[in-house]
Order: C-alpha cells, then sequence, then structure tokens
C-alpha cells in the first residue's frame, strides 16, 4: 500500500471543501504577513538605530546619565541639564590624540525641528550605518552668518526649497511664541536622507546661534545690522555637547576616564555603541513585545485550521470508512488528516511570504528614499523558507489531534457510520 | 479462479467491546468460489459486523475467517488491509463515493491503490480503459457521466458507480451491505441483475446482505443470518 496517494486525496478533499479552505489559508496568510512584517520593521529599526552614529569615538556633555546624553545630543530628545563652556571644550579639542571635535549646541526650533548649532565639521564627520557619510541633495555647506543647512525630512515636510528664508524659534515646542524673526536664514544646503536624526534637523552655525540671543535668550533677535555683526567676535561661550573623534581609537577609555573626572567642571563622556546598546535595551522591550504578539497571531492561524479540520471530521467519517473499505490503513486516515493540516499552513505561509515580499518590493524604495530606513532583502531567504518550514511543521504537529480522532473513529466505526 | 472457498468462517465469535455483548457467534459459514449468496437478516442482526469482519477491517475475538484462501483473521492489520485492496470489493447501503473525485476516477480508485488490481486492467488496456467498460456495462455512459461529481448523480447512479469501482481489477469476492435499500423497486431489480451479471462476468463471488428476503431468488443460494448467529443481540 506504497502507493495510496494521500497526497493527492488531502489535496482534491480540501479543494473540495474550498469555502473554508480559502478562509483558513487567508488567516495563515494574514498571520504570517504581519509577523514577517513586524520581523522586517523590527530588523530594520534595529538597524537603523544601531546606524544611528558611528565614526565618533565620544560624545561629551555635561554630566548626567549616558542614555540621556546620547539621547539629548544625537536623538534630540529631551534637553541637556547643563551646559559646557567653551574653555572646556577648547581644552578637550586641544588634548594629545584627539583627531577632531564637532561642537552642537541645542535650544531653538523651527516648526517643531530641533535646530542644531554647530559648524561644517559636523557634515565632515558625523557617520552612519557603517561609514556612511552626510551628502547634500542640494547646495552646500554652511557659509555666511545666517545661513542654513535643513535635514531630509525637513524639506520634505515643510517643502522647503534652497534660498527659501525661515525664521527659527526660542524653545523646542511645536508652538513657540518668542521668535526670533528679526534674523530669518537662508537656506543653502539640503541633505539627503539617511534614516537619522540628522534628517530632522535644522543646522545653523554656533555664531548666529549666539547672534539672535545676543539681546537675552528670549528676545526677537538682534537688530544690529549685518556689517556690525560681521565686525564682532561671536565666538560662543558655552555649547551643549561635542563629538570627539580620537586618532587611534584605543584611547577612547583613557580619555574617557580623564573627562569624566575633569575637575573644574562636572562632564561626562560616553562611547556612542555602549550608549546606544544601553538605549536599546530600553526600547528592545517595545520590540520585543511586538514581535511576541505576532507570533501569537500566527499561532491562531494554525489553531484557525485545527478548528477547521475538527469540525469537518465527523461529516467525513463516510470519507474515512470508504477509504478503509478501498484498502486504506488507519494510519494512512492519519497521514491524511496531518497532510491536510499540514498543506493549508503551507499554503497560507507561501502565500503570506509572498505579499510580504510583494509589499517589501512596492515599498522599499519609497521607504528608502523618503525615510532612509533599509528594511533588508528584497527577496525571500533561507530564514522565511525556514519559518514556512517551522509554520507547516507546527500545523502538521497540531493536525495530530484531529488526525487521533479519526484514527479512532476508524477503528471503532469498522463498516458501518451510524450517523 | 481458484478453487479454494470464497469465504471460509470456522467458529467466529466477535464482540465490538472487550466486555460488551457479542454480536456474532457463528459455528461454520463458507461461500465457494464464484458462488453468489444472498445473506437475510434483521436491522441490528450483525450483517455489517460481519461483512467488516470478512473485509478484515476488524478481527474476530475468537476463531477462524479464511478470505480467498488466505487467513485473514491470522493476517496482521497491515496485511489484511492489503487483501481487502487487492482482492476484494465493497459496497454499502448509500453514499459510497468519496464527495470531491468525480465519478470515473472514483471507479478508478482501487487500481490506484493496489498494484495487483492496475496489472489487472492491463488486459482491458489500462485502468481508465476498464473503468469506462465497468461504467457501461452498468448503464452509466462514461461519456456522459466520466466526469460527474457525485453530488450530480441519482442514488441509482450512484450505487452503480459503487459496483463499478467494486468490480474494477477482477477482485475475487464482492460483498455488499444493502446496496439497494435506498432504491426503488424497479431501479433495486434492474441494479440487482446487472451486479449479479457483472461478478459472473469477472469471475467475482458475491455476499450479498438485506433484510428485503423478496431479493433471495436471483441468487445461487439464500441463507438467513439468525439461523447461523447463536447471538441474540439486537434482535
Ligand atoms: N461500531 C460499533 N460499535 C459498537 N457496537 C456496534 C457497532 N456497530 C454495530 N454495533 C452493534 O452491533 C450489533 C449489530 O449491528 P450491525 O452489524 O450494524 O447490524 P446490521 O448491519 O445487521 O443492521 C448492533 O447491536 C449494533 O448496535
Ligand atoms: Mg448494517
Amino acid at each position: 500500500m506504497n502507493r495510496f496517494p494521500i497526497l493527492s486525496l488531502a489535496w482534491r478533499s480540501i479543494a473540495n471543501r474550498r469555502g473554508t479552505a480559502l478562509l483558513t489559508i487567508l488567516t495563515v496568510a494574514i498571520a504570517m504577513t504581519l509577523f514577517l512584517g513586524v520581523e522586517k520593521v523590527r530588523h530594520g529599526a534595529r538597524a537603523s538605530f544601531e546606524n544611528t552614529i558611528s565614526g565618533t569615538d565620544l560624545i561629551v556633555g555635561a554630566r548626567s546619565s549616558p542614555v540621556n546624553l546620547l539621547l539629548y545630543a544625537i536623538f534630540h530628545i529631551g534637553d541637556a541639564t547643563n551646559n559646557i563652556t567653551w574653555e572646556t571644550y577648547q581644552q578637550v579639542a586641544g588634548a594629545p590624540g584627539v583627531a577632531w571635535t564637532v561642537p552642537i549646541s541645542l535650544g531653538d526650533s523651527h516648526a517643531g525641528f530641533r535646530v542644531v548649532g554647530t559648524d561644517n565639521r559636523y557634515f565632515e564627520h558625523y557617520r552612519y550605518a557603517g561609514r556612511r557619510q552626510l551628502e547634500f541633495a542640494a547646495g552646500r555647506p554652511l557659509d555666511d552668518l545666517f545661513d542654513t543647512v535643513i535635514g531630509a525630512s525637513v524639506a520634505r515636510e515643510l517643502g522647503y526649497l534652497l534660498d527659501q528664508e525661515i525664521v527659527v524659534a526660542h524653545g523646542t515646542g511645536r508652538v513657540s511664541f518668542v521668535e526670533h524673526d528679526n534674523n530669518p536664514f537662508r537656506i543653502v544646503g539640503i541633505l539627503q536622507p539617511t534614516g537619522t536624526p540628522v534628517d530632522r534637523s535644522v543646522f545653523v552655525s554656533l555664531e548666529a546661534i549666539e547672534a539672535i540671543h545676543m539681546e537675552g535668550p528670549t528676545g526677537a533677535g538682534t537688530s544690529l545690522s549685518m556689517d556690525e555683526l560681521r565686525a564682532m567676535d561671536l565666538s560662543p561661550d558655552q555649547i551643549t555637547a561635542f563629538l570627539v573623534g580620537l586618532e587611534t581609537p584605543v584611547a577612547a577609555l583613557r580619555l574617557q576616564r580623564q573627562i569624566n573626572t575633569y575637575r573644574v567642571e562636572p562632564l561626562q563622556a560616553i562611547i556612542p555603541g555602549v550608549a546606544l546598546s544601553q538605549l536599546w535595551g530600553v526600547v528592545g522591550v517595545a520590540e520585543r513585545t511586538l514581535a511576541a504578539v505576532a507570533a501569537f497571531v500566527v499561532l491562531m492561524g494554525l489553531i484557525c485550521i485545527l478548528t477547521a479540520i475538527l469540525t469537518s471530521l465527523n461529516e467525513r467519517r463516510r470519507e474515512m470508512a470508504i477509504l478503509r473499505a478501498l484498502g486504506a490503513r488507519p494510519r494512512h486516515i492519519f497521514v491524511l488528516l496531518v497532510s491536510e493540516s499540514a498543506l493549508l499552513a503551507l499554503a497560507g505561509a507561501i502565500i503570506g511570504t509572498g505579499l510580504t515580499y510583494a509589499a517589501l518590493t512596492l515599498g522599499a524604495p519609497v521607504l528608502e528614499q523618503r525615510y532612509g530606513v533599509h528594511l533588508g532583502d528584497t527577496l525571500p531567504g533561507l530564514y522565511d523558507l525556514a519559518l514556512i518550514g517551522v509554520v507547516t511543521g507546527a500545523s502538521a504537529v497540531l493536525g495530530f489531534i484531529p488526525a487521533w480522532a479519526a484514527f479512532r473513529n476508524s477503528l471503532a466505526d469498522g463498516m458501518t457510520i451510524r450517523t | 479462479m481458484s478453487a479454494e472457498p470464497a469465504i471460509y468462517l470456522d467458529g467466529v465469535r466477535f464482540s465490538y467491546a472487550r466486555k460488551g455483548p457479542v454480536v456474532l457467534d457463528m459455528d461454520r459459514f463458507e461461500v465457494a468460489a464464484g458462488e453468489k449468496v444472498f445473506l437475510k437478516g434483521a436491522s441490528g442482526s450483525g450483517k455489517s459486523t460481519l461483512l467488516g469482519l470478512i473485509a478484515g477491517i476488524m478481527a474476530p475475538t475468537a476463531g477462524r475467517i479464511d478470505v480467498l484462501g488466505r487467513p485473514m483473521s491470522k493476517l496482521s492489520g497491515g496485511r489484511r488491509d492489503s487483501l481487502r485492496a487487492e482482492r476484494l470489493g465493497v459496497i454499502f447501503q448509500m453514499f459510497n463515493l468519496l464527495p470531491y473525485l468525480p465519478a470515473g476516477a472514483n471507479v478508478m480508485l482501487p487500481a490506484r491503490f493496489s498494484p495487483r488490481r492496475n496489472e489487472a486492467c492491463k488486459v482491458a488496456g489500462g485502468a481508465e480503459a476498464e473503468a469506462r467498460r465497468l461504467m457501461s456495462r452498468l448503464q452509466l455512459d462514461p461519456k456522459q457521466y466520466w466526469s460527474s461529481p457525485p453530488t450530480e448523480l441519482s442514488v441509482g447512479q450512484q450505487q452503480r458507480v459503487a459496483a463499478a469501482r467494486a468490480l474494477i481489477g477482477r477482485p475475487g469476492l464482492v460483498l455488499a451491505d444493502e446496496p439497494t435499500s435506498a432504491l426503488d423497486a424497479d431501479a433495486r431489480d434492474a441494479f440487482l441483475s446487472l451486479l449479479i451479471e457483472e461478478c459472473a462476468a469477472s469471475g467475482a463471488a458475491l455476499l450479498f446482505v438485506s433484510h428485503d428476503g423478496s431479493l433471495a431468488s436471483k441468487f445461487d443460494r439464500a441463507v438467513d443470518l439468525s439461523e447461523l448467529n447463536a447471538a441474540r443481540v439486537g434482535t
């Protein structure tokens, strides 16, 4: 009885009940799409998160907690507790082994986007996603006092073009009552999308920050003419934080200790990679919860299959008796139901994977272009094949339940089905 | 055809549950090769149970059953299933067909399950040719009905498809469990004649059970189960 064509019979039997079968397959397909989608976004989010900053050996700011410093200096979330003096910055910048530094001054905003006071070294040294450098989609770096360079999201969401003039507001809220509207900035550069907080930043020079706050931090800016301003020394007294690049990364730990024990003012230096994984430890809980929810949705899909098969079992006792009369062994009945369960899951899993990758192929270029987020491969890989295998296998195992019931029935019924 | 009896029963007892009532208790019963036997019995007298034992779907609690010269009751479950697949044809009272296969595919099933029966179809030009031949012999035009789903066939037509399926690949024995009880008088007579004719043509023995004694005249021999079965359950 090796020739018993179980798989083809299972398939015909499913096709005969195609209404329910399609619905169960659809359930599994949707569950699978959800799961894979969550997985993709999860890995994509994690990757772009970890790719936010690289190439920087230390981030230095006033003493608080490492995660806090990382959040305000790089992710522009929350505010600094304290500033650091320009002298201290100069001291660290001149320390042996320091290759470059990039100052950062925060506190203003434009239409809800953070204004970052810095200089052109930012565009030169900031690295993300491995060794990728910031690139200009249009225009050039900062030059004149009231020049500004804006990130890709700022340009896209506000519809800004080169040479447009914008006004910077004091504070970081979306609605601000104090605007430095005496001193509009001119957009001279627009950056390419990076998928990092850079996209949501408005870059101006440190001198410009100094100038607009010259007549008190909450004023409308300065009324001095450009010529008068240019004649002045606008170098800042304070900055919020700065990035440090070293000649050899091995020196990072030593310099970090030196900065952390600096006597003149309370400072803190963090290694970006370490702080990022600390931060991910916090954010990652949400990520893992999402994955667990998605996994449960897949399990629910499989339970749908189980329910559908169990429900059909009674009306199919006759079918089993006929198969037995034709020479099928109880074991064939068992295999029939297990393969039915597995086939339904397989079909659902394949369709779900297909849907996911179709959506990815369509959506990935848009995501990449607009948000700089990479969702990884747009072709199914080993992981997906393994997942299809696992889902099919799990469904086959669940199929043991109806299979066992049918097996028992077919032994007990004999030739007579009394329905 | 072998000269060995199609069915030989000796001292068979059977009960469904280990401590349950004895449903069958038969001393001796025999059907010769190619013989057509009518077995009469009231409802619940154990006719289906007897057929299940002969078909090897169940094994007797005690006693011996030989089928076509093979010791059916002594074989393992798997071998009983093989013997049934290769040498027996079974027709139920109704709902004989797998609902998801068209008539023709239903007829061909035994040839797909059993190499031996597939082989036996070779003389007729293969399983499909043999299935078509049997269908037309049973007055179901294969041109018209080959692809019909069972739901589109009348009960009489379904029973004829079931008969064709039981007969494909030259089985030595056909077991029929009240196959005419759902048919009206005309269809019943027509079906019975065709079944007996085709069993004769293929040399198969036929054990036909029914509670309707009026059918007995067409058979070689008629027996009453109540005279054979010492157990008195359900009667
Ligand atoms: N699968 C079964 N499990 C338990 N008892 C059964 C089963 N099938 C039949 N019986 C019992 O066995 C007896 C004979 O039944 P059956 O062989 O179906 O009679 P018949 O076919 O002559 O109507 C009845 O008492 C019936 O209740
Ligand atoms: Mg019966």
